[in-house]
């Protein structure tokens, strides 16, 4: 698939892993995305924080994968939040209800808090 | 791929119906709300049907073709009752889906997102499963692969213990056949369908317990029922009369 490449950095602030995701987020960026999600686990975070101010785009499968990491987040009984989400992707959360189980926020501070 | 935000479904409260194919039975749709595996029941499954097309195919020409005749592959006896338009984000479609005892479940779903590469619709509230099914194309090493993959909870108690009464298998069953189908549309002979499953989640959702309100097959059942009385109570009634008719005849001779 053409598009733009996906990068994952992984930081941490307290208890929280904080995944910052630039790029497109399709089918393939299955690897990627759980590499990151093991590596903002490490050391016992408590809620998993995905930073969309640099997506460009994400597909259905994309959305997919997102459930897949809230699977795993739940087994290690994590909160996942995410903020930088356009007003479209907002909406996509919505339709997708996907914010019945991802904590929206407008910014980083709030997501922290 | 086109990274075209209008190749999402645009965010609405409640699924509206648009006119109603002949034949068709319309239940268990119009203003119901749409749910991801988050709002399942069961345990929660991604399955992954592929089917080798060969060399001599274009994946967005499969897809392009998919869309358009998305109906036609799908196994006799189970149908599809998608927009004139074909397949296009934020259309709602009605399934017909045929059930044991002769009833037609009644059930939809509605186009989440589509591009050139995948498309993918998305359960209401009531059906089989909560969750999304993706179709998509692309080339290999070893030729074109068409893809179904379905992320996906049993909605609600019961369906989940039909999943394992063989639920399962018949869905397996299913996209065999609606792969096959497409496969053969492409010109491949005798297709082989390649099965992957993985348990996503082995917990099941003891909240969402309550979705079995929603039921559609207990609806359309119930649906048919009330045909069934209906038409008996006609039948009745005709008979009545041809006999009440056949007495007054007979006197009169």
């Amino acid at each position: 698939m053409s598009g733009q490449t996906l990068t994952m950095d992984v930081r941490r602030s307290g208890a929280a892993g904080i995944i910052d995701i630039k790029g497109d987020v399709t089918a393939s960026s299955e690897q990627t995305l759980m590499e990151a999600y093991t590596e903002a686990s490490n050391e016992g975070a408590k809620t998993i924080v995905l930073n969309f101010e640099g997506l460009d785009y994400m597909n259905s499968s994309g959305i997919g994968l997102l459930v897949t990491l809230l699977v795993r987040a739940q087994r290690q009984g994590q909160q996942v939040s995410a903020f930088g989400l356009t007003n479209h992707y907002r909406q996509i959360f919505e339709l997708t209800r996907l914010d019945d189980a991802i904590t929206i926020h407008d910014n980083e501070e709030s997501a922290l808090a | 791929m086109s990274r075209d935000p209008s190749n999402w479904a645009t965010k609405g409260t409640d699924l509206q119906v648009g006119d109603i194919p002949k034949g068709a039975i319309n239940l268990n749709v119009q203003g119901r709300s749409v749910n991801s595996p988050i709002q399942g029941f069961g345990k929660m499954w991604q399955k992954t049907y592929r089917v080798n097309l060969g060399e001599n195919v274009d994946a967005a020409e499969v897809i392009k073709t998919w869309k358009e005749k998305f109906p036609t592959f799908w196994p006799k006896g189970q149908n599809f009752y998608g927009p004139i338009t074909g397949i296009a984000p934020g259309e709602v479609a009605l399934l017909n889906l045929a059930m044991p005892g002769g009833v037609k479940l009644s059930t939809g779903v509605l186009v989440l997102y589509a591009d050139e590469e995948s498309f993918t619709l998305m359960t209401p509230q009531g059906h089989m499963f909560a969750g999304w099914i993706t179709f998509s194309s692309y080339p290999s090493s070893e030729g074109v692969i068409a893809q179904t993959q379905v992320l996906i909870r049993a909605s609600d108690p019961l369906y989940e213990v039909a999943f394992a009464l063989g639920g399962q298998r018949k869905e397996d069953r299913f996209w065999d056949a609606t792969l096959k189908s497409l496969a053969a549309h492409f010109g491949v002979a005798d297709p082989k369908v390649e099965v992957t499953a993985v348990c996503v989640d082995k917990k099941r959702q003891w909240k969402r317990a309550g979705n079995i309100k929603q039921n559609a097959a207990i609806r359309s059942g119930m649906y048919a029922v009330g045909i069934g009385r209906r038409k008996a109570k006609a039948a009745a009634t005709a008979a009545a009369a041809t006999s009440a008719a056949a007495s007054v005849a007979e006197h009169s001779e």
